[in-house]
């Protein structure tokens, strides 16, 4: 049972203990390898029945989600299931800026977006924030529900079960043509008849929306890295471990976890912003109750608490159903078993998180112990 | 590859044992025993300055729980820079007293005066920030976080960096985290668990776990550090050597509140005592003056009804 994160944190210790240029080598061609994804179409990797550039588009879309998530859940350890409730206002008030009741650019909807999620976060938040656990767990569900149904019935609003169309797209830049690859068995040739504009985003073609999740999902990893390594992340975790002991050490406990409410909030309305911007079409089927515990699902097979544990989760688990899509229905069989497996053999999830080594006082100190040490041996 | 001698690469040398892994996580700790150093200058200027004096008083403090009295009209005062040891047999109301003065309970009546200016309904993180801290009889960690985190947790209670310092990384944040760092290390190293700041809580030995409760909660600059049976389940000798520790802290400028119901333990480290049962105060004085105290001896083993 062991093996898989021996095997995660092998990697990233190796990886900490190279010198620092090599790191940043390693990580840029990590990034370009993934980036280009689905240009190369890896064979075995890529998806046959479905369009490989979606597939990695809701990939990125979840592992987003996935780490907004992780910061209420993980951190903070308050149970959320309803946070489709916030990727829906999101998505919606996308739709309903930019196309239903106004002409608003997109690259102006998602701030927006992201204000009024934030804001649906502290008006949630600050009367259920004070039931804890199981308790506050009920509420959230009730929350994700009454969004749905409040986007069903406010018609004029939100158009109903009808939706919304025709949602704008983000600004082109249309700058040159990347070809794909294709794959003859393990060899690769050219395809200049298929290519992918840079950057232009339509309904063809998905690769650009990846490219932009994709880039979202790494400023949100950075943001999110700098949130946790300050007092603000040691703030969170102390109230999840004991929140009352938290209280008591001078941790204003509500205040932190109304942040981490609204952030993971803010974060769920980008990504359900850009769903909508990607769909162009929503209504309020694409946000039942389902994918709550799908995200939720997310964070715990890849290690509550972990940021790289929760994203490799978020793609596994919305990659593996489109790559086994030739099962049809017995995937969900499948996936339904394997997420049993993981609860019972492995709880902590995929990746759980590992303190990192922060010694640096007693590192700055061994010189002179070396110095000692090394004259004793001579 | 030993644990005791510092080697040149000893924090590699760290990392190796935690390659005895028995789970992901645990670890298994070498059984070598801390030992504090009390020569590391963990004082506070804003808590040596204090001026002397009362610094806190518990005034006529009634505290009632339904029909049950925890607490019956609790007078008494503790003075700035002494061990105030508050003592009784089990069930006397000391922790409770403890949880009046932190914020956990607000009082039915009477109230708590700290500095000269009354508690009143301060919530519990407020109250820290004034400068009372705590342990907890059962130990309270924060058990999935490093020892190093855990004081760090303690630190940020003077600290003030929020959501935008940290993003954006500013000043602040900077010299706060190398502040907390420092404050940290002199903390673990004055407790003697500098070389396992990299472990988690929960995976350090029952005595490290106490003294690290200390640690965090002389991290927050107490002027006041509330101590709650810190010595539970040690033996004799561990015993002696804690009170020699809680001493050393007062001799840094800290005012101590001490809860202990070893009374010769007590005797030894108190400069005055308060005793208590069911709820009610019964003895306040000198050490010498409790130990021949009637209504303590008689609280204590219990009066022969036959006698009488």
């Amino acid at each position: 049972m062991n093996a898989v994160s021996s095997f995660f944190h092998g990697i990233g210790d190796r990886f900490r203990a190279l010198p620092r240029w090599a790191k940043i080598v390693l990580a840029i061609a990590a990034a370009v390898i993934v980036y280009l994804l689905p240009i190369i179409n890896p064979p075995l990797i890529t998806t046959t029945d479905s369009d490989f550039g979606a597939v990695l588009f809701l990939c990125a879309l979840y592992a987003l989600v996935a780490i907004g998530l992780n910061i209420v859940i993980g951190y903070a350890g308050l149970l959320d299931l309803g946070y489709i409730g916030f990727f829906a206002i999101g998505a919606f008030t996308v739709g309903i800026l930019g196309s239903n009741h106004a002409k608003l650019p997109l690259l102006l909807c998602i701030p927006i977006a992201m204000v009024v999620t934030l804001v649906s976060g502290i008006v949630l938040g600050a009367p259920t924030l004070r039931v804890r656990g199981d308790y506050l767990a009920i509420v959230t569900l009730g929350f994700g529900e009454i969004v749905r149904l409040i986007l069903v019935n406010a018609d004029s609003l939100t158009g109903g079960s009808r939706g919304i169309s025709n949602i704008p797209t983000p600004p082109d830049l249309d700058l040159f043509g990347i070809p794909h690859l294709v794959w003859d068995g393990f060899v690769a040739k050219v395809d200049l008849s298929n290519q992918t504009r840079f950057l232009q985003f339509g309904v063809t073609d998905s690769i650009p929306y990846y490219w932009l999740a994709l880039t979202l999902v790494f400023i949100v990893l950075f943001l999110d890295w700098r949130m946790q390594n300050s007092r603000v992340g040691r703030a969170w975790e102390a109230t999840r471990e004991d929140e009352d002991a938290a209280e008591l050490m001078g941790v204003p406990t509500f205040r932190f976890k109304l942040l981490a409410f609204a952030t993971g909030a803010a974060i769920g309305g980008l990504s359900g912003a850009l769903f909508a911007t990607k769909q162009q079409f929503i209504n309020p089927d694409n946000f039942t109750i389902l994918y709550s515990v799908l995200f939720v699902a997310m964070v715990v097979v890849g290690g509550q608490g972990n940021r790289w544990g929760v994203v490799v989760a978020a793609a596994l688990l919305t990659w593996a159903p489109e790559k086994f899509r030739f099962l049809a229905d017995a995937r969900f069989l499948l996936f339904g078993l394997a997420l049993m497996a993981l609860a019972i053999f492995r709880p902590q999830g995929l990746m759980p998180p590992r303190r990192s080594v922060r010694a640096k006082k007693a590192a700055e100190q061994e010189p002179d112990q070396l110095d000692v040490e090394g004259a004793a041996r001579v | 590859m030993s644990d005791t001698a510092p080697t040149p690469d000893q924090h590699d040398s760290a990392k190796e044992t935690r390659g005895t892994r028995v789970d992901d996580d645990t670890v298994l700790a070498p059984d070598t025993e801390a030992t504090p150093d009390t020569s590391v200058d963990i004082s506070v200027d804003e808590v040596a300055d204090l001026p002397k004096g009362k610094m806190l008083e518990v005034e006529d403090v009634t505290l009632r729980f339904g029909g049950v009295t925890a607490l019956d009209g609790v007078s008494f005062h503790i003075n700035t820079g002494e061990i105030l040891g508050l003592i009784g047999p089990n069930g006397a109301g000391k922790t409770t007293c403890f949880n009046v003065m932190t914020g956990v309970y607000q009082p039915t009546s009477g109230g708590v005066r700290f500095m000269g200016e009354p508690l009143g309904k301060r919530q519990k993180f407020q109250i820290t920030k004034l400068g009372i801290a705590r342990t907890f009889q059962n130990i309270r960690l924060f058990h999935n976080m490093t020892a190093l985190e855990n004081v760090l947790v303690g630190a940020d209670a003077h600290h003030s960096t929020g959501m935008f310092s940290a993003l954006l990384r500013l000043p602040k944040h900077h010299a706060e985290e190398s502040e907390g760092m420092d404050r940290a290390y002199e903390l673990l190293k004055f407790m003697g668990l500098d070389k396992r700041a990299d472990e988690l809580a929960r995976n350090l030995p029952y005595g490290d776990q106490r003294r690290l409760e200390i640690a965090r909660a002389l991290a927050t600059n107490p002027k006041l550090l509330c101590l709650d049976e810190p010595a539970a389940g040690f033996n004799p000798a561990e015993k002696a050597r804690l009170m020699e520790l809680i001493q050393s802290i007062r001799d840094q400028g800290y005012t101590v509140l001490l809860i202990e119901h070893d009374m010769k333990l007590v005797m030894g480290v108190t400069d005055r005592i308060v005793v208590l049962e069911f709820g009610k105060k019964i003895a306040e004085g000198l050490p010498a003056e409790i130990q021949d105290n009637p209504a303590v001896i008689a609280a204590y083993l219990g009066v022969d009804e036959d006698a009488s």
